[in-house]
Order: structure tokens, then C-alpha cells, then sequence
């Protein structure tokens, strides 16, 4: 299969390999996909108190794709507010490293990756903070 | 620096790579140069058609067919006039699984096979199952090789044929051939055998193994592509109806002009297969030691698939836990190795045969087969190594399931969202 310059890239360097203890307050994991379908990809975010995202390390089992994706992720969800990073889609990772339909699959994984992460993060916070830190969901229903 | 880099990515991915190092033997071979020099002359020269028999040009064409034909029937201890010539072991198998089952629907409806076995076999099957012939699907052991009390038991007086292929294309694993034909001999049922993988790679011999039927593919023994044989015993005589209707040539059983120099081109691979088979054995055996010692020494948890006893020198299957198959391919983009992982095929699904072996889905996903062959080097497979090497540990690094074992953690503990 060839695969596109800019997966080939991300397989070869991948950005943001590695991770944060689990255990850390401000630290968001997710952990997607199963070993017996050939992708596991385990995403974390490091949020600040004001909610943003400081911070992301990925580390994952699967094909060139999937490695791809997630490092991809990591570089666009930094900066960004747990809401705006709520807001990637699937489709613009697919786009932006030119999968083809067969690897779609591992962008879908990829954003269940971001979602997973943050909310885990969004649970942990829930359970130790009293006040609600976010805003309710229902803010950004499509 | 911009500049650098542009100039660099270029030639990381300009056309004028140089080719990856050969490890995929199974897949196909290379024609030997040998067989090239032997075929040349029948393109131009030696044009006639072998089935012509009024003038000089067919007669010199079918002296050479026939001897092409003894120089493959010596190879497996068969007469010249039990092989018919085929398009390759695909429609080899295709004529003696169909083409017995045919001739004997009306006293027989029964045909036993096993699950690991080549696609063109089991989808020969699933057509006669709709034509309302029975088949068993023997499972096969750990090992990847079947059980013959359980085909003893499978084999019943409906049974036609049993089909059991000689060497497996993915693990490279022996059948019992000799055992297995003498149980059908015994039971009075015929016995084919996919010979694909194994002739010129292990001794044949259709009399000791009481073998009926055996396909023989020219591209997997260093002959060229678009050429087989089925060697098809005539006593007791082996019948079958054909699958091709024309000019009733090959006895009958395969209508169609012989193409002279594929068949020249095979009779010249079996010979030279024959004459080289125990040298080229003992040095592959050898490469295939130095591979398997080389990266076990090197790597933590990797595991062989299918018994490594009764398997032919020249294949390795692999399962690098905790790196995706297709991934470390990727990285090893100098070698061209196969993959049982699902993501090298359109269907998601790991190798089946992996699966037959019992090997877990997650462990089928991370193998490789790496094939070596009569061109294979031993700096080739030293630098073959040296490259799977430095890739596992690359990718087990960024393995969140490697991370998660060296944790202690059991995977099979954790509740996954399969996709």
C-alpha cells in the first residue's frame, strides 16, 4: 500500500511519543480500540486549571495509519480548549493525512482517542472538584 | 536549511531507491537464469505447436513438452505419462478436487479437507458443497498439522477424495504425507495433495506416499509464472472429468495448445530442483537457524508460528508481540516480507490459518513470514534482522500494550471496545 508523504512522516517521526502518570489531576486518558483488531491507541492530555490543553503524549499499537493519527492529534489538540478539541473530526484527520478508505477507520479511532482523554479528564475533575468546572454539554450540540 | 530539507525528503522517496532485500519466497520466486537460458530457443526457434504432427516444427516442440514432462514426473518418483500440464497449481487443484468429485457424484458425495489449505482449495470445496457434495474441514493442532486419528474418522464409504495439502504456504509446516496416504489407501479413497510450496523443497515420492493427485506450481520453484502440473496416477487409475472442453489434449483431462517454453521452463526448474535439493536445503536450514538465533537472541517475546520440527528450511513465520504487523512492515520497507495481519488485506480479518493454529487474534495481528530462497544471502539476513530489530524495539517503545505488560498488566484483563 503506498501511503501518503505526510502519514510516512508522522510514522517516521512521530511527534509527542510517551506518557504522563495516570495518576495526575490534571492528566486525561483515553484508551481506544482492542489488541484483537490491530489498533490500541492510548491518548493523554495534560489540562490546565483554566482548561486547556497544555500538553499530549500518544502512544499506539497498529499500522502506519494509526500511528499517524495519533501523533497528528497530539500536535492539534495542544493549545486548544477542551471544547475546541472536542470539535475535531474524524473526517479533517483523514483529510489532512489523505487516507484512504480502508485506514478510515484509524481517524475514527483517533477522535475516539481525544474524546476518551478528555472524558476521563472531565470525570477525575468532577470527583474532586465541588463545583462543576465546565459547562454543560448541551453548549455545543451540533 | 529549507532547502536541506526538500533535497533530503526527495531522495528519501525518489524512484531511484534500490530494491528491497528479497525475504518473501513463498509469494513467488525469481525465474532461475538457468531456466530463462533453457526456454529462450522455444520462443523463436523451436516455435511449432507440440500437438502438430505433420511437420518438423511440432515434432521438435512436443520432444521437448515430453521431455519436460519426465523431467517432472522424475522429480516426485511418477511416470512422464501422469503429468498433464496446467495453467499452475491453482487450476491443478482446481481439476483434481472438481474434476474426481465430478466424475464420481454418483456413487460418491463426500470430499475431506482441512482448514488451512490454499483459498483455490477451499473455494473449489465451497462450489461442490453448492453442487451438494459434503465436506469435511479438518481442524488442524497448535502445530498447524492435522490429526490423523481425526482423518481416520472423517473418512467415511461416501468419501471421494481427501485433499491435504503438503507444505502450507504461510507457515511452511510438513503434513504427515506418507501416514496420510496410507490411511486413504487403505480406505480405498484417493488422495490429493497441493504441492505448491513443497516440490523441489523436500523429497516426493507419489509411490511411498501412496499419493493419486498432486498439483505442482512452475513460479514457486524458480520456474516461470502461467505454468503447472497435476500428476495424476494411472494405476490404479485416477479418473476425473475435465474441466476445459477443446481438442482433447493431456489425455483428455486439459484441452488447450501446450505453451512449449513454460513447459520447458518447469521440466528445467524440476531438474535443477532435483539435482540442488539436499545442498540448497542444508544451506537454507542453516540461514533459516541463523535468522530465528539471531532475533531471539536480540528480542523478548517472539514466537514461531507452527511447528518448527516439520517445516521447510526456507520459511520463517513470526508474531512480534505487541507491534502491529503491518506497522513494522512499514519500517522495514528495505525487506519484502508478508504479513498475517490483517491490515495487509482489504478484509480486516488476520490470516486464517494463523487463526486455525489457535494463535490469539492479537498475536496474529503482529506476525511476519519471512521467506528465503535460493538467492538469500547471509549478509541479507543478517542486515534483515538487524533492521526487524531496531523496528520492534522502535514501535514496542511506542506501544501502549507493550507498555502496559511491562507494567504487569494482563491484557486479556482490561474490557476492550472492539471495533
Amino acid at each position: 500500500m503506498a501511503y501518503s508523504n505526510k502519514v510516512v512522516d508522522h510514522y517516521e517521526n512521530p511527534r509527542n511519543v510517551g506518557a504522563f502518570d495516570k495518576g495526575d489531576a490534571g492528566v486525561g486518558t483515553g484508551l481506544v480500540g482492542a489488541p484483537a483488531c490491530g489498533d490500541v491507541m492510548k491518548l493523554q492530555i495534560k489540562v490546565s486549571p483554566e482548561g486547556i490543553i497544555e500538553d499530549a503524549k500518544f502512544k499506539t499499537f497498529g499500522c502506519g495509519s494509526a500511528i499517524a493519527s495519533s501523533s497528528l492529534v497530539t500536535e492539534w489538540v495542544k493549545g486548544k480548549s477542551l471544547d475546541e478539541a472536542q470539535t475535531i473530526r474524524n473526517t479533517d484527520i483523514a483529510e489532512h493525512l489523505a487516507l484512504p478508505p480502508v485506514k478510515i477507520h484509524c481517524s475514527v479511532l483517533a477522535e475516539d482517542a481525544i474524546k476518551a482523554a478528555i472524558t476521563d479528564y472531565r470525570r477525575k475533575t468532577a470527583d474532586t472538584a465541588v463545583e462543576p468546572t465546565e459547562a454543560p454539554e448541551s453548549g455545543h450540540v451540533a | 536549511m529549507n532547502d536541506f530539507a526538500g533535497f533530503t525528503t526527495k531522495q528519501a522517496h525518489g524512484s531511484n531507491r534500490s530494491m528491497p532485500i528479497y525475504l518473501d519466497y513463498q509469494a513467488t520466486t525469481p525465474t532461475d537464469p538457468r531456466v530463462v537460458e533453457a526456454m529462450l530457443p522455444f520462443f523463436t526457434e523451436v516455435f511449432g505447436n507440440p500437438h502438430s504432427r505433420n511437420h518438423r516444427f511440432g515434432w521438435d516442440a512436443e520432444e521437448a513438452v515430453e521431455k519436460a514432462r519426465a523431467q517432472i514426473a522424475q522429480i516426485i518418483g511418477a511416470n512422464e505419462k501422469e503429468i498433464i500440464f496446467t495453467s499452475g497449481a491453482t487450476e491443478s487443484n482446481n481439476l483434481a478436487i472438481k474434476g474426481v468429485a465430478r466424475f464420481h457424484k454418483d456413487q460418491k458425495r463426500h470430499i475431506v479437507t482441512c482448514v488451512t489449505e490454499h483459498k483455490c482449495v477451499l473455494d473449489s470445496c465451497r462450489h461442490l458443497e453448492l453442487e451438494g457434495f459434503r465436506i469435511t474441514y479438518l481442524p488442524v493442532q497448535k502445530n498447524g498439522l492435522i490429526d490423523l486419528d481425526q482423518l481416520r474418522d472423517s473418512i467415511s464409504d461416501e468419501t471421494a477424495l481427501v485433499s491435504i495439502m503438503a507444505v502450507n504456504n504461510e507457515i511452511g509446516v510438513i503434513q504427515p504425507l506418507a501416514e496420510i496416504g496410507g490411511i486413504c489407501r487403505e480406505r480405498k479413497v484417493y488422495f490429493h495433495t497441493d504441492a505448491a510450496q513443497a516440490v523441489g523443497k523436500i523429497p516426493l515420492d507419489v509411490q511411498a506416499m501412496h499419493i493419486d493427485l498432486m498439483s505442482i506450481s512452475g513460479h514457486k520453484i524458480y520456474g516461470p509464472k502461467g505454468i503447472g502440473a497435476l500428476y495424476v496416477r494411472r494405476r490404479p487409475r485416477v479418473r476425473l472429468e475435465a474441466l476445459i472442453s477443446g481438442g482433447g489434449q493431456e489425455r483428455g483431462m486439459r484441452s488447450g495448445t501446450l505453451p512449449t517454453p513454460l513447459c520447458v521452463g518447469l521440466g528445467e526448474a524440476c531438474r535443477i530442483a532435483g539435482a540442488e535439493m539436499g545442498a540448497e536445503a542444508e544451506r537454507l536450514r542453516a540461514l533459516q537457524t541463523r535468522f530465528l538465533d539471531k532475533i531471539t537472541a536480540e528480542l523478548p517475546e517472539v514466537y514461531v508460528n507452527g511447528d518448527l520440527e516439520h517445516r521447510i528450511p526456507g520459511n520463517l513465520n513470526l508474531s512480534f508481540a505487541y507491534v502491529e504487523g503491518e506497522g513494522l512492515m512499514m519500517g522495514i520497507k528495505d525487506l519484502a516480507v508478508s504479513s498475517g495481519s490483517a491490515c495487509t488485506s482489504a478484509s480486516l480479518e488476520p490470516s486464517y490459518v494463523l487463526r486455525a493454529l489457535g494463535v490469539e487474534e492479537e498475536l496474529a495481528h503482529t506476525s511476519l513470514r519471512i521467506g528465503l530462497g535460493r538467492f538469500t544471502t547471509e549478509a541479507e539476513v543478517d542486515h534483515a534482522v538487524e533492521r526487524i530489530v531496531g523496528e520492534v524495539r522502535r514501535l514496542r517503545a511506542m506501544s501502549p500494550l507493550w507498555e502496559m505488560a511491562q507494567e504487569g498488566i494482563d491484557l486479556k484483563s482490561i474490557k476492550w471496545a472492539e471495533h
